[in-house]
C-alpha cells in the first residue's frame, strides 16, 4: 500500500509490521480532537476583542495581579521545594531510618491525593484555629486567605516534582566518588559543592521547572485556603473562571492565552539553562 | 533496586552517620510530616469529628452516592478512550520511524503542562453557548458543556498523557525484533500485538491505568469550569465536595473527601507494589 505511493514511502520507512496507518490515524484524530482542535480556539478566540481589546484585558489591574500572584507564589513555592525536596530525597536514598519506606511512599500523596481534597485539608488545617493556624497566629502570621496560603498550597502539589526528579540521579550518582574526594582531603562541604552539587544540578533545574509549571496552573487545592480577594489573592486560573462565569469567553481566553504563553517561554529558558548544565558537566 | 546497588548504599550509610545525617533525616522527616501528612489526617479528622453517625449518614445521601456513580461513570469512559489511545500512540510511535515524530512526542505530553483550568476552558470556547460549534449543536439538540459529556471530555484531556507516557519509553526500549519474529513467522499485526506485544507491556499498561484513574477520579479544575455543579446531576465527587464546603457543610465536604483520600491511598499503595515487583517491567519508571 505505501509503497504504490512515493509520497508516502519517504514518509515512513518500510517494515514488516503493518497497523502504522491505523494507529497513526487514530492518533492524529484524537489528538486533534482533545489537543490541537482546543488549543486553536485558545490561541484565537482572544483576538475576538482585537489587539487593543486583548491588551486592555491584560493590563487591567486585576489581571495583572492575578497573573503577578500565580507565577510569584508558584516561583516561591518552588524554590522552598528545591530545598527541601533535596534534603528529602537525599535523606531518602542516603540513609536509614524507621519509617522510610513509607515516607518514600507518601512523596506521592500530592499526585495521588484530589486537588480539592488538599485544598479543604490545608484551610481547615491552616485557618486560624486550625492546627497550624494556632501555631501561626502568636506570631502574627496569617495563613488562610492571604497570598501566603497560595504559596503553602503550591509547596503541597510541586513536592513530588522536585523529589522524583533528583532522587535517580542521587541513587545513580556512585558514592566512591565522593570518598575519593573525601580520601584525597576534600572536606565533607568541599565534596558536596564540587562533587554533589554538579551532578544532581540539572535534576533540580527539572523539578523546579516541574513545580514551578504546576504551580502556575493549580487550581483546586488553592482556591479555597487563598480565600480569593481581587487583587489580593486571586490567582489567574480563578480569574479565568470568573470571566466565564460572565460568559466574557473572550477575556477568558486572553488571561489563559497569556499565562499559557508566559509559562512555555520560562519553561523553554529553564530548559536551555539545563541543557547548558549538561554540556558543561559532560565537559569537564 | 538491584541487590548489589541497595547493598552498596546501606553500606555507604551505614559509613555515613554524622552529624549531617540527623539533621537531613529530621528535616525530611519534619517537612513531611507538616506538608504532607496533616493535611491526609486532616481530612479523616474533619470528616469524623462530628461523630460516626453523621459522618456515614453524609456518605450515603442521595446527593453523595450520585456524586460517587457520576465519577466512576465518567472514570469508565475516560480511562478506556486513554488506553486505547496510549496503545495506539505507542505502537506508531515505537514500532516505526517516520517524520515529525518528536512533534507527536511534544503534543502527546502537553495536557501535562496545561492548567486544568485552561483544558476546561477551551471546551467552553468551541462548544459552550458562545462557543464556535455551541449554538449549532444545540440545534442538532446536542449539548456537551453544562452535560456529563463535557466532563467526560475535559477530564479524558487531563488524563490523555498517562498511559501512553508509561508506554513509550518502556516499548521503545523493548524494541521491535520480537514483533518482526512474530511477523516472520507469519502472524499478523493484530495477532502480533494481542500475543507478542501487550504480554511485555501488561505491568507498564496497568501502572499507566492506574495513575490515569487516580488522576480522572479526581479532577477538578476542568470539570468545575464545563460542569453546571447542579448536585445529584452534574456534580462528581471533588465537586460534590466543592458545593458542600461552599454551603458551610464541612463535615459533608470532608465525608466526601474522605473517599476520595482513601481511594489515593489504595492508589499509592498499588503504585508501591507495581514498582517494588515491577521494577524490571516498568522500563519507563524512573526510579529503581
Amino acid at each position: 500500500m505505501t509503497a504504490a505511493n512515493p509520497r508516502l514511502r519517504r514518509f515512513v520507512e518500510p517494515s514488516a509490521l503493518g497497523g502504522f496507518w491505523p494507529a497513526l490515524g487514530f492518533t492524529l484524530c484524537y489528538l486533534s480532537f482533545f489537543v490541537l482542535l482546543p488549543l486553536a480556539a485558545l490561541a484565537l478566540r482572544p483576538w475576538e476583542l482585537g489587539f487593543s481589546g486583548v491588551w486592555r484585558v491584560l493590563s487591567a489591574p486585576r489581571t495583572v495581579a492575578a497573573l503577578e500572584l500565580s507565577f510569584g507564589a508558584a516561583f516561591i513555592a518552588a524554590c522552598v521545594n528545591i530545598v527541601f525536596g533535596t534534603i528529602a530525597a537525599w535523606s531518602l536514598v542516603r540513609y536509614e531510618f524507621p519509617g522510610k519506606r513509607i515516607l518514600d511512599a507518601l512523596v506521592d500523596l500530592p499526585f495521588a491525593l484530589p486537588t480539592a481534597v488538599a485544598g479543604i485539608a490545608l484551610t481547615a488545617i491552616y485557618a486560624p484555629h486550625g492546627i497550624m493556624g494556632e501555631l501561626l497566629t502568636p506570631l502574627g502570621i496569617r495563613a488562610a486567605y492571604t497570598p501566603i496560603g497560595v504559596v503553602i498550597a503550591l509547596i503541597f502539589v510541586g513536592f513530588p516534582f522536585v523529589v522524583r526528579s533528583i532522587q535517580p540521579v542521587l541513587e545513580d550518582l556512585d558514592p566512591e566518588v565522593e570518598e575519593a574526594a573525601a580520601t584525597l582531603g576534600a572536606a565533607r562541604w568541599r565534596t558536596l559543592t564540587r562533587v554533589v552539587f554538579p551532578a544532581i544540578a540539572p535534576s533540580v533545574i527539572t523539578g523546579f521547572a516541574l513545580a514551578f509549571a504546576r504551580g502556575i496552573g493549580e487550581y483546586g487545592s488553592v482556591i479555597f485556603i487563598a480565600g480569593n480577594i481581587p487583587q489580593i489573592s486571586e490567582i489567574a486560573p480563578l480569574l479565568i473562571v470568573i470571566r466565564l462565569d460572565e460568559f466574557d469567553y473572550a477575556g477568558a481566553a486572553a488571561v489563559g492565552l497569556a499565562m499559557l504563553s508566559i509559562s512555555f517561554v520560562m519553561l523553554f529558558v529553564l530548559n536551555a539553562l539545563q541543557a547548558g548544565l549538561l554540556r558543561r558537566g559532560a565537559q569537564t | 533496586m538491584s541487590d548489589t546497588a541497595s547493598l552498596e548504599r546501606r553500606s555507604h550509610a551505614a559509613r555515613d552517620p554524622g552529624p549531617m545525617a540527623a539533621v537531613f533525616i529530621v528535616l525530611t522527616i519534619a517537612f513531611m510530616t507538616v506538608a504532607l501528612i496533616l493535611p491526609l489526617l486532616a481530612v479523616f479528622v474533619e470528616a469524623l469529628n462530628k461523630g460516626i453517625g453523621l459522618y456515614l449518614s453524609s456518605i450515603t445521601e442521595s446527593d453523595a452516592l450520585a456524586a460517587v456513580r457520576l465519577t466512576l461513570f465518567v472514570v469508565a469512559i475516560a480511562v478506556p478512550l486513554n488506553i486505547v489511545f496510549g496503545l495506539a500512540a505507542a505502537w506508531a510511535v515505537t514500532k516505526f520511524e517516520f517524520k515529525g515524530k518528536q512533534l507527536l512526542l511534544t503534543l502527546i505530553d502537553l495536557p501535562l503542562s496545561i492548567s486544568p483550568v485552561i483544558s476546561g476552558l477551551v471546551f467552553v470556547l468551541l462548544y459552550g453557548a458562545h462557543g464556535w460549534f455551541g449554538p449549532e449543536l444545540r440545534t442538532l439538540g446536542i449539548q456537551i458543556i453544562f452535560d456529563v459529556s463535557g466532563i467526560v471530555i475535559a477530564t479524558t484531556l487531563v488524563t490523555l498523557p498517562f498511559v501512553a507516557r508509561e508506554l513509550i519509553p518502556l516499548m521503545q526500549a523493548q524494541g521491535k525484533d520480537e514483533e518482526y519474529a512474530a511477523a516472520t513467522l507469519g502472524a499478523s499485526t493484530w495477532r502480533t500485538f494481542l500475543q507478542v506485544t501487550l504480554p511485555n507491556i501488561r505491568w507498564a499498561l496497568l501502572y499507566g491505568v492506574l495513575l490515569c484513574t487516580a488522576r480522572a477520579m479526581g479532577e477538578f479544575g476542568a470539570v468545575s469550569v464545563v460542569s453546571a455543579r447542579v448536585r445529584g446531576e452534574t456534580a462528581t465527587m471533588p465537586l460534590e465536595v466543592e458545593i458542600l464546603y461552599n454551603e458551610y457543610n464541612a463535615t459533608g465536604a470532608f465525608a466526601v473527601a474522605s473517599l476520595l483520600a482513601l481511594f489515593a491511598l489504595v492508589a499509592l499503595i498499588a503504585k508501591t507494589i507495581l514498582e517494588n515487583q515491577f521494577a524490571g517491567d516498568l522500563a519507563a519508571q524512573r526510579r529503581h
